[in-house]
């Protein structure tokens, strides 16, 4: 394996400039707030994901300093309920499952497929706005009291017991919803309509593929939550039975419908990561994908097989033992794509020319984090075992090693591979190195302490715990500070890089993509002739020129 | 991609069809016809989701991908059913 340290590539053999691009092509609050540029939505995506992030992250910090002591000192019983249900709420619902979609998606898929715009301009602009709608509801629900429930909303207590702002919360999630719903339809229409000449299914980056199948999901799941918060609400306002066992209703039928969407859910955040790695590795190992069809067919197979397993999540709950056994083999099942990915990921890296910078430190961290997460998930759908550790701080660890790290690593790696794309502007690849790897120590000093915790039975949810769980908690603390400050950094060095005056060129890590054959910033059009796909998307033997289309 | 519209006099009895079919759910519901009554009343709301789909979706005179759009949604909902009967179904059979 050799290792290259040339700090970035050099220019692919598209340099041609165009004075006019995205970013200058217009100027005014009217110009973004009205554009239905794909590019420009992508940037308004960021700037509000990026707030929630934020918003879900004092929550995080705060759920952690509590947890310093063991008699939970500095907020009440039901303040911490209602910090981790702010937490849970946003970091779910209005950051992992919008963002690689709405602020990566967005922003690549026309590029990266040869097209002018996503098929419906102006329903994207629209999602970005319903977006909004949701995301202030929930803001003035957290400020106005919060809501008590964790992001599962269970009921009775939901429909019933719980005095908090239950019903605009949910409301504030279906608005959500409604946005996602709209990317995921124009994201599939865009995929089978738009392509460039000669860019057939098997041409296509497994980026896209990702993409694809997560909108299958947004389309297919998404409805079935914003039916069951209807339920839900007629429950809640109207005493209606349909949840609650005193009105002849079942609590478990919340949970089926709640998780049917929920699960997959995990799906909608975890797949466009692995197609953001399965970008990013071919490119920094000089190297063809390997197996690329399984890989395309595993990001499909986990979207409709991600659909069988949601009792999973209701072991203990009550649920049948026959059907607890299905869902558990049916669990088991679901490895099995997601274990082809990361085989196929680490035969692309052998005899690779491979080169450490930092998109492909984050891919790399992408692989090592999943991997964790994905077989302490084989462990949990294992019934004696899932019984053992239910609701306790091994799930906690387990689900946070899927979706922080692996989900928000593999949005770090596009977000540091595109970010030139996005803006001509190289940020400092120290900076942003050091940055991979406090997130990464600062990840596996969080979670690393939870599963031992979990194991050992500290269960999930309380602000007190007994004393001889401190030691692992203030070491779980310490990491999140880490973890803290790693997330802080890229806020900095992204920033100050659009002050700089280092430009990145159009390839500045001389990839193969379509993206990378137009200038950055792109212009308004994308493209300045229309693209003629010969050959796949990895075809880094072919040059090393990244001479992926000719015009 | 060529298809029929239909004229607005369907429209029109496709709605009035819909009314009928709710008042008479509403008429069910004073009618005493013991374990017949959930089946009666399934197969009402039935006749109205083909209805609506047939007319409203334009299934009627649309192309193949309709349909595909249509099955999709029919499979997710009966993967959803399936399993959660799978549940309830089994639950007495055997407890913890």
């Amino acid at each position: 394996m050799t290792t290259l340290t040339t700090p970035y590539r050099p220019q692919a053999k598209v340099t041609e400039t165009t004075a006019e691009n995205y970013l200058n092509v217009a100027y005014g609050v009217k110009s973004w707030l009205l554009t239905t540029d794909h590019k420009r939505i992508g940037l308004l995506y960021l700037m509000s994901v990026t707030v929630m992030f934020f918003v879900g992250g004092v929550a995080a910090t705060l759920i952690r300093l509590n947890l310093l002591t063991p008699h939970g000192q500095l907020v009440t019983a039901d303040t911490y309920n209602k910090l981790f249900s702010a937490h849970g709420i946003v970091m779910v619902f209005f950051f992992l499952v919008p963002v690689v979609p709405t602020v990566l998606g967005n922003f690549m898929l026309p590029l990266m497929i040869g097209a002018r715009d996503l098929a419906f301009p102006r329903l994207n602009l629209a999602s970005w706005y319903i977006y909004l709608v949701g995301a202030f509801l929930m803001l003035l629900v957290l400020f106005s009291g919060g809501v008590d429930t964790g992001w599962t909303f269970y009921t009775p207590f939901s429909s019933k017991a719980s005095h908090t702002n239950v019903l605009p919360a949910v409301t504030a999630i279906v608005i959500a919803g409604f946005s996602s719903i709209f990317t995921g339809l124009n994201f599939v229409v865009t995929v089978h309509r738009l392509r460039a000449p000669g860019l057939t299914w098997f041409r296509l980056p497994l980026f896209v593929w990702s993409l694809y199948s997560t909108s299958i999901i947004m389309l297919l799941a998404t409805p079935v939550l914003a039916m069951l918060f209807v339920l839900l609400a007629i429950e809640r306002l109207w005493g209606v039975g349909i949840f609650d066992p005193a009105l002849d209703g079942d609590p478990l039928l919340f949970q089926h419908l709640f998780w049917f969407y929920s699960h997959p859910a995990v799906y909608i955040m975890i797949l466009p990561g692995m197609g953001i790695v399965s970008e990013i590795l071919p490119c920094f190992s000089r190297k063809n994908i390997f197996g690329y069809q399984f890989i395309a067919f595993s990001s499909i197979s986990i979207a409709v097989i991600g659909f069988l397993v949601w009792g999973h999540h209701m072991f203990v709950a009550g649920e049948s033992v026959y059907a607890a056994l299905v869902f558990s083999l049916l669990s088991y099942l679901v490895a099995v794509p997601s274990a082809i990915k990361v085989f196929n990921w680490t035969a692309t890296l052998y005899k690779g020319s491979v080169s450490f910078q930092t998109p492909m430190l984050f891919a790399l961290g992408f692989i090592g984090l999943f991997t964790i997460g994905g077989l302490t998930g084989l462990m949990l759908a294992a019934l004696g075992l899932n019984i053992h550790v239910h609701d306790t701080y091994f799930i906690v660890a387990h689900f946070h090693f899927i979706m922080v790290g692996g989900m928000v690593m593999g949005y770090m790696a596009g977000l540091h591979y595109w970010w030139p794309k996005m803006t001509g502007k190289m940020y400092s690849e120290w900076w942003a190195r050091l940055s991979a790897l406090i997130i990464f120590v600062g990840f596996i000093l969080t979670f690393m302490p939870q599963f031992i915790l979990g194991y050992l039975g500290m269960p999930r949810r309380y602000h007190v715990y007994p004393a001889e769980f401190q030691v692992l908690n203030v070491l779980s603390t310490a990491g999140a500070s880490i973890l803290g400050v790693g997330y802080l950094l890229p806020f900095a060095y992204l920033i100050a890089s659009l002050f700089g005056r280092t430009r990145s060129g159009p390839n500045p890590w001389a990839a193969t993509g379509l993206e990378w054959q137009t200038p950055s910033p792109p212009p308004p059009q994308n493209f300045l002739v229309t693209p003629h796909v010969t050959c796949g998307p990895y075809e880094y033997a072919l040059s090393s020129e990244g001479d992926h289309a000719s015009s | 991609m060529a298809e029929t519209l239909a004229s607005s006099r369907s429209y029109y009895l496709v709605f009035f069809a819909l009314l009928a079919l709710t008042f008479v759910t509403i008429g069910l519901t004073f009618l005493h016809l013991g374990r017949w009554h959930t089946p009666i009343a399934l197969l009402i709301a039935f006749s109205k989701a083909l209805i609506v789909a047939l007319f409203f979706m334009h299934l009627r005179h649309g192309n193949r991908l309709y349909w595909l759009a249509l099955g999709s949604g029919l499979l997710w909902l009966g993967i959803l059913m399936t399993l959660t009967l799978s549940d309830f179904l089994t639950r007495d059979w055997l407890s913890y």
